[in-house]
């Protein structure tokens, strides 16, 4: 006998009530104003424009460090989305669960192709290698454009330790 | 290099990160600058932080402290850019920046083309033994149109 699949609401919920909790977990992303958007497993952070960002007012232009950060946090939040997928799926991820512990950068570097102009900014990462102990990870960003990045990166994670 | 020449190099590198506003936002402080070396400070603030765990600073606002600084170095660099903007930047993070403790970065830009200005920092907490994170970027060189 076929098993019924999960109603819709459920699954949804959960896969948003976890990334909620992953976000949650990190003061710098509200402080940028980051947020992600989810579409199945697939992760878009967001960085709404705003004044505070803008690391050159002749331009204008936002600062290579906010991009830096933009991108950094984005592929954290992709890392630690494909370590605790399975466990989500598999409903262990509550909230009495112990807290979600996320992977530290080890190495990040950055490559600047264009100004980033005073306007939203998106960003996706891809894990190209994840291990018991190390992770690849590239992240591209972009702004009206999805094939004109204005940066990219490529960064080495530390997991945290796991179970089993 | 004359000494007028000195001060107004230092007051422009100094106006480049007020003029920040998000070197503002991160509460950036200017500490030295002259001659293609920067020193700039970061208090500790909780808004700051990567995971409340640990109550440790993220890495992205290290990575802006490290980034404005190099443009600072940039800045001040004889060469007398008008204006640059980070190319590359690669950052090491060698371990966690204690919670509490005041973050420095120095960067000196060491080597200048016509167009291009290299440059390595390093940023530390209350121990200055054991650096933070340390970086190398390049960063653009903007001339004077004639």
């Amino acid at each position: 006998m076929n098993q019924r699949p999960e109603p819709v609401q459920v699954v949804k919920q959960r896969r948003d009530a976890t990334l909620q909790k992953l976000v949650a977990g990190v003061p710098y992303m509200q402080f940028l104003g980051i947020h992600i958007e989810r579409r199945g497993d697939e992760l878009t952070a967001v960085l709404p424009f705003d004044e505070a960002l803008i690391g050159n007012p002749m331009l204008p232009a936002l600062h290579g460090g906010v991009t830096a950060a933009f991108l950094e946090v984005t592929a954290i939040m992709e890392l630690s989305w494909a370590m605790i997928w399975e466990d989500m799926e598999a409903g262990k991820v509550t909230d009495d669960a112990p807290k979600i512990l996320l992977p530290k950068t080890i190495d990040f570097t950055l490559d600047y192709l264009r100004t980033g102009l005073p306007r939203d900014a998106y960003a996706r990462a891809r894990v190209n290698r994840s291990g018991r102990r190390y992770a690849s990870v590239h992240v591209e960003a972009w702004q009206d454009n999805r094939s004109r990045l204005f940066a990219q990166a490529t960064g080495h994670f530390l997991m945290p330790a796991r179970d089993g | 290099m004359s000494d007028e020449q000195h001060i107004r190099r230092e007051m422009l590198a100094r106006k480049f990160i007020e003029a920040i506003p998000h070197a503002r936002a991160l509460g950036m402080v200017l500490t030295n600058v002259g001659d293609g070396h920067a020193e700039i400070a970061m208090d500790y603030d909780t808004r700051f932080v990567g995971d409340p765990e640990t109550g440790v600073i993220h890495g992205g606002a290290v990575s802006a402290l490290m980034d404005t600084c190099g443009g600072a170095a940039v800045m001040s660099h004889p060469a007398a850019t008008v204006s640059t903007a980070t190319l590359g930047l690669r950052i090491d993070y060698m371990r966690a920046a204690t919670p509490g403790q005041r973050i420095t970065a120095r960067a000196e830009c060491y080597h200048v083309t016509r167009s291009v200005a290299f440059v390595r920092a390093t940023a530390v907490d209350d121990d200055p033994d054991r650096p933070v994170a340390t970086a190398t970027g390049t960063f653009t060189i903007e001339r004077p149109k004639a």
